[in-house]
């Protein structure tokens, strides 16, 4: 795989977003998340969340099954709504969005990365990467351009006119991320995106994705607990029972 | 987008080829279905209408009353008279008169004794002075043997009873029947040709003669069964056949004599009535029935799919489509699938229609016995209406699938995206 630096991005959205205030991309607090149960019960999910996450984090969610990673990934991703408590999304109160707002700040502003890929088999890979800028209304010309740059990225030019059968765990996804990258979203949310590849294809993935961090400064948030994601992670959230327990920075800025 | 998802929808059959597999039959079914009860029902009327019950139909009362039994001594009598009235009343139709009746047709052999006899049931019809009613009844085109009558005393009989009969042309036969004063009627005539019908009530013994002949052997000097009217532009129209038949009503209603004329319409005929609804509704009612069946087969189609493009739909929403817009996305494929379902099915339809139309089936076979008014060779009809009709349940029935079976995707929780979407 090649890596090739980000020549051509287009940096005005990021350094427009630099200048708003704090240069937070999310902003928590107090986040309680409960799910009923039965006719009068509830399951407290996440019992109190309070955290910031900056532009340009590389950051992961990290716990056991049931620690409310998903969950907590849910609302910063506008697809779940809080229960109590704040929580500011790109500068947006996901707590209050209308379905079409949340489905509109998702449109410009998020990508995401699901474990098993979840590529259109129909569709080519430039079709694939294309798809969330045609819900952006954008000429051809532009889409195409954005798509050729992205897809240069990843290493995938060669398989542009491939459908996903016909390619390899890892390409699926590589091809997965130039989607979640192509609109150039400043927050991107991942959950388990390794979990279906094999050590070789994760490490590459993985990589692909810290140079995406460093170079194009876009936010990423992963829902994890593979140990090969957390040793790329530069700042690592541990949820416990619904509760953040550590929340650890480290200072890795080099490819590893 | 609407290219991209067209894209989509080409490449994957199952969302295409299926469901465009499914509109065509059922259009064709439905195309096909319209054009077969046109053409069957159609001409059953049509056919019914020139030979026994014309567009409206003048009689007495009492013969009204007794109709199936063809009571002569019913009959409207100062017959002219009548028929000259109706034709300055009602000028939009033609009026011809018709002597219906029954008897036994005797032939005799050299030495004059009877050598065959045969039922028979007569019509006598004006055939010398004008060919309106062979026109009408399309009987040069029914002609097997022998010739179009020429001269007074000449008749045309079914094939079937001639040669049941061992007829020859130019034979004697002696109608055997009862004058309209209740008197035996004997009265020669001579076969000049016979007629196959494809109907096969009226192959089994049919004779037709010309009404002044009839008038003759059965002592109806001005009077007739029936004084029929035939719409001019040859089409029935139910509302005008009843606005004259209620205005003519109307002038005999303080006449209380039972052999007042009295005037009906063809939708007044029981079975008729039921066939002209039957014809006028039935569009409606295929329609109904196939959007019906084809609904639940597309909305079945319609869920497998969804299932299949559960992910896609999930996906979609996570990055950002709204439920409405994948709603009508999906209606809009549904609608595409729908016409070119719809134009598929409608030029098969149309094709295998214009076929039967053309060529017929023959089911003479299978209608031995049978005593309905109905040709032996089956032909569709195709009308204005065969071209439109499978647009509304092609169109209709993917939409109304799409839309049932896309309800779904308004139940689904976008909470449970990231879970559903890992699997």
């Amino acid at each position: 795989m090649r890596f090739l630096t980000v020549k051509n991005f287009d940096k005005d959205k990021s350094t427009k977003f630099m200048d708003s205030k704090n240069n937070l991309i999310v902003d928590v607090n107090g986040l309680v998340k409960r799910f009923p149960i039965g006719f009068s019960g509830f399951f407290t999910a996440l019992k109190g969340i309070d955290l910031t996450v900056s532009e340009g984090e590389f950051m992961g969610l990290v716990g056991p099954s049931g620690s409310g990673k998903t969950t907590f990934l849910n609302i910063i991703g506008t697809l779940d709504k809080p229960s109590e408590g704040r929580v500011n999304v790109l500068d947006k109160n996901a707590g209050t969005l209308t379905p079409r707002q949340a489905a509109q700040l998702r449109k410009e502003e998020m990508g995401f990365i699901f474990q098993s890929f979840n590529l259109l088999p129909v569709y080519t890979v430039f079709e694939n990467v294309e798809f969330p800028l045609l819900l952006l209304n954008l000429s051809y010309g532009e889409r195409k351009k954005r798509v050729m740059e992205t897809l240069e990225w990843l290493g995938l030019t060669s398989k542009i006119n491939s459908r996903p059968p016909q390619l390899s765990g890892g390409e699926c996804q590589r091809v997965a991320i130039a989607r979640a990258m192509v609109k150039r979203p400043k927050l991107v949310l991942a959950d388990e995106p390794t979990a279906n590849l094999d050590a070789d294809n994760s490490h590459r993935i993985l990589k692909t994705m810290v140079k995406l961090n460093e170079e194009l400064k876009t936010c990423f948030i992963f829902a994890t607990h593979d140990e090969k994601v957390i040793s790329y992670l530069k700042r690592i959230v541990h949820l416990e029972d619904g509760r953040i327990v550590k929340d650890i920075s480290s200072q890795k800025s080099e490819l590893q | 987008m609407i290219k991209f998802l067209l894209k989509g929808l080409m490449r994957d059959r199952s969302r295409s080829l299926l469901p465009v597999v499914v509109v065509t039959l059922g259009v064709m079914i439905t195309v096909f279905m319209h054009a077969y009860l046109s053409g069957v029902l159609g001409e059953s009327l049509e056919k019914t209408a020139n030979f026994t019950e014309g567009h409206v139909r003048v009689e007495t009362r009492a013969y009204a009353d007794n109709f199936s039994q063809l009571p002569n001594d019913l009959a409207l009598v100062g017959v002219d008279t009548l028929e000259k009235r109706l034709e300055r009343l009602y000028p939009e139709y033609n009026w011809v008169q018709r002597i219906d009746f029954g008897g036994l047709l005797d032939v005799p052999d050299s030495s004059g004794n009877t050598k065959m006899q045969g039922t028979v049931m007569g019509k006598g019809i004006d055939l010398l002075q004008s060919d309106g009613e062979a026109t009408r009844m399309e009987l040069k085109k029914l002609l097997v043997k022998g010739r179009f009558p020429s001269k007074a005393g000449e008749i045309l009989v079914s094939d079937e009873l001639f040669e049941k009969l061992y007829l020859s042309l130019g034979d004697e036969v002696t109608l055997i029947s009862s004058t309209m004063f209740g008197e035996m009627a004997m009265y020669n005539f001579t076969v000049a040709g016979s007629l196959h019908f494809g109907v096969n009530v009226l192959d089994r013994g049919m004779m037709i003669a010309d009404i002044r002949d009839v008038k003759a052997a059965l002592n109806m000097e001005d009077a007739a069964g029936t004084l029929l009217g035939f719409s001019k532009n040859k089409l029935y129209n139910d509302r005008q056949a009843v606005a004259t038949k209620t205005d003519f009503n109307k002038r005999y209603e303080s006449d209380e004599d039972k052999f007042a004329p009295v005037m009906s319409s063809l939708s007044d005929n029981g079975l008729m009535g039921f066939s002209y609804a039957f014809i006028k509704n039935m569009a409606g009612f295929i329609i109904l029935v196939f959007i019906f069946a084809m609904s639940i087969v597309l909305w079945n189609a319609g869920l497998i799919s969804g299932l299949r493009r559960y992910g896609e739909f999930g996906l979609r929403m996570a990055i950002g489509e709204n439920k409405s817009e994948i709603y009508r996305s999906l209606i809009g494929e549904a609608a595409l699938v729908g016409i070119i379902g719809t134009i598929f099915g409608s030029m098969l339809g149309l094709s295998a229609s214009w076929l039967m139309q053309e060529y017929g089936i023959n089911v003479g076979s299978m209608m031995n016995n049978s005593s309905l008014m109905i040709s032996d060779t089956l032909r569709t009809q195709i009308t204005p209406f065969t071209w439109f009709i499978g647009f509304i349940p092609g169109i209709f029935s993917t939409v109304i699938g799409a839309m049932l079976s896309g309800v779904g995707i308004y139940k689904r929780q976008t909470a449970n995206l990231f879970k559903e979407l890992q699997n």
